[in-house]
């Protein structure tokens, strides 16, 4: 319908050189999203006037004969938990309503240093809660592949702005599956790079210890590009890696002849929907055709991943957002003393997931229970580990689903949290390992709805697992192929 | 050691985490808390003995920085998104004088 190119590489090419305007391109997506974002409720906030400031200085910017960057004018959303200096951001919750920060995150001064043209906050299950986006006080996000169904969460708004054309590339967060999962129920590319390679500064922290930031795309390519754009050292977050960042958009040709990869048993089987691990199977046998050597490999101690990753993400919770007390920003209740006050607070300002995670976190870390669950549970993630580097001595890569099933339809799970929790058992064990992984699209189940399936890495091996993606990305059926 | 939760541990941890629980929630959460630490009972009740714990894929310790003074956040553009200020500090209401 229009002559703006639908990837990020293409456009960033095209206002270098040019040929394109980062304002025609910021028009048409901001004319996408005032004509659908009414159904779809991908963002909270959609930054008119910032963005348009944005691209009139990219525009200067090739006038002027320099080059804006590797981003240059190519439109971008902003999951809602990363902060952006005087512009609302809320995690979805009512108690940081109103909030405007007075920083910004690092990942959005390395994007907007790119040229990138931020173009809005996008929804999310409260505080990164969730994998359906069902728990944002502001409303859910709705699949742009089917209305009636989840986008998957908690980067629901992320993936669904990509998957719906509202931006070629957004970012999301991923604590146990946050940027995988919807990018497969949603039918696009989404990663999870290694724990450390990209810096947490101004995410805002649900758990610590398994947060990290990534990109969403349509092609792999693109998450490549925002990848190298975001990685890369920072003083400001101690746990930040410091390593050179990979080539990605390198190793992107390279193919996997000689690449061994190993296709997780526990992960195939009870609890995988059966066009899922079909699916899954087609994909092993599209890199074999490839020229990998494709076995099955065993990571037992994956069992134990949903436990642990439900004590250890919930206790980091409940200490971080002991933060939310009404004094320093967001809302406050009033009442006569400050402790009827934070309670007050905090009783009106959270949703029921974000209390639940905060109560059974608080209880794993009350006296007495400490030892037997979380830090039973930080042990746990050494067995994952353990495993994981098993499995690495004999594969180069694994294989699994991303999500047990494809997208489920709104209020099937939210009666029984555990069930939502079983949805996030492919990909948690990575994030208690701290390795990377991505999910890449591979045609669709047996309800025509897309199946992502997961490439996972050892830490910093981005690189093998792109080259995989990429093999996978040209070998894959439509996403509304059914599976039959 | 499924010590399985109670209405009364719950209340307590409520009160613990800054959170006014109705009735109905304190008996709604009780169930659906126990039923996620049931599912936890299979890593409690693992032998982990002797096992480190990992909270980081690389081996990362002591990160320092070079100790010079570098510029922070704006005060006043901090001070403006609190709820209460007062003399260009957080204001919030008696602390002393509560229940002990």
């Amino acid at each position: 319908m229009s002559a703006i190119p639908s990837t990020a590489l293409e456009i960033a090419a095209a206002v270098r050189s040019g040929s394109l305007s980062a304002r025609e391109v910021l028009d048409d997506h901001l004319a996408r999203i005032d004509a659908q974002d009414g159904e779809i409720n991908a963002f909270n906030l959609v930054m008119t006037d910032e963005a348009r400031a944005a691209a009139a200085a990219v525009d200067a910017r090739v006038a002027a004969g320099e080059d804006p960057g590797p981003l240059a004018g190519v439109p971008l959303a902003l999951k809602d938990n990363l902060c952006t200096r005087g512009i609302p951001t809320t995690c979805s919750s009512r108690i940081l309503e109103g909030w405007r920060p007075p920083y910004d995150a690092t990942v959005v001064q390395r994007v907007n240093a790119a040229g990138a043209v931020s173009i809005g906050k996008t929804n999310l299950d409260e505080f990164a809660m969730g994998s359906s986006t069902e728990n944002s006080a502001f409303g859910p996000t709705r699949n742009p592949r089917d209305t009636g169904r989840v986008p998957g969460g908690s980067s629901g708004g992320s993936a669904a702005a990509v998957a719906a054309g509202f931006a070629p590339i957004s970012l999301g967060s991923d604590t146990g599956g946050s940027i995988r999962q919807p990018a497969a129920l949603c039918g696009v590319v989404g990663v999870k790079p290694t724990y450390g390679m990209v810096s947490r500064y101004g995410l805002i922290a649900f758990a610590s210890s398994l947060d990290q930031i990534g990109p969403f795309s349509t092609t792999v390519a693109d998450s490549a590009l925002l990848l190298e754009a975001i990685a890369g050292h920072d003083g400001r977050d101690s746990t930040s890696i410091d390593a050179p960042v990979p080539s990605l958009l390198e190793s992107l040709g390279q193919g996997v002849d000689g690449l061994r990869v190993g296709l997780v048993t526990e992960l195939m089987g009870e609890g995988i929907a059966p066009d899922v691990a079909a699916r899954v199977r087609q994909a092993a046998d599209a890199l074999t055709a490839a020229g990998a050597q494709v076995g099955e490999v065993s990571v037992p101690a994956a069992a134990y991943g949903l436990s642990a990753y439900y004590l250890i993400a919930p206790a980091e919770a409940s200490s971080n957002l002991a933060r939310y007390d009404g004094v320093r920003y967001g809302m406050r209740v009033d009442a006569p003393t400050t402790a009827e006050m934070n309670a007050a607070t905090r009783t009106a300002g959270f949703g029921e997931e974000v209390k639940r995670r905060i109560m059974l976190g608080t209880y794993a870390l009350s006296a007495g229970y400490y030892d037997a669950y979380y830090g039973k549970a930080l042990k746990v993630r050494t067995l994952i580990v353990r495993d994981f580097e098993k499995a690495y001595a004999d594969f180069d890569l694994l294989l699994t689903p991303t999500s047990p099933t494809t997208a489920f339809k709104f209020g099937d799970k939210t009666a029984d949290p555990l069930s939502m929790y079983l949805n996030d058992i492919c990909t948690i064990p990575t994030n208690l390992a701290g390795h990377p992984a991505m999910s890449v699209p591979f045609g669709g189940g047996s309800d025509g709805m897309p199946v992502g399936v997961q490439l996972l890495a050892p830490a910093l091996g981005e690189s093998t697992m792109f080259r995989a993606a990429a093999v996978l990305e040209a070998a894959a059926p439509a996403l509304d192929e059914v599976w039959s | 050691m499924s010590a399985r939760l109670t209405r009364d541990n719950v209340a307590k941890v409520a009160d613990l985490a800054r959170l006014n629980l109705s009735e109905a929630e304190l008996e709604r959460y009780t169930e659906q808390l126990g039923a996620v630490l049931d599912h936890a009972e299979d890593v409690a009740s693992l032998d982990l003995d002797g096992v480190p714990p990992t909270a980081h894929p690389l081996p990362l310790v002591n990160v320092l920085r070079d100790d010079v003074v570098v510029e922070g956040v704006d005060r006043d553009e901090v001070l403006s998104q609190a709820p209460s200020v007062e003399d260009r500090r957080f204001r919030v209401p008696a602390i002393l004088g509560e229940e002990p």
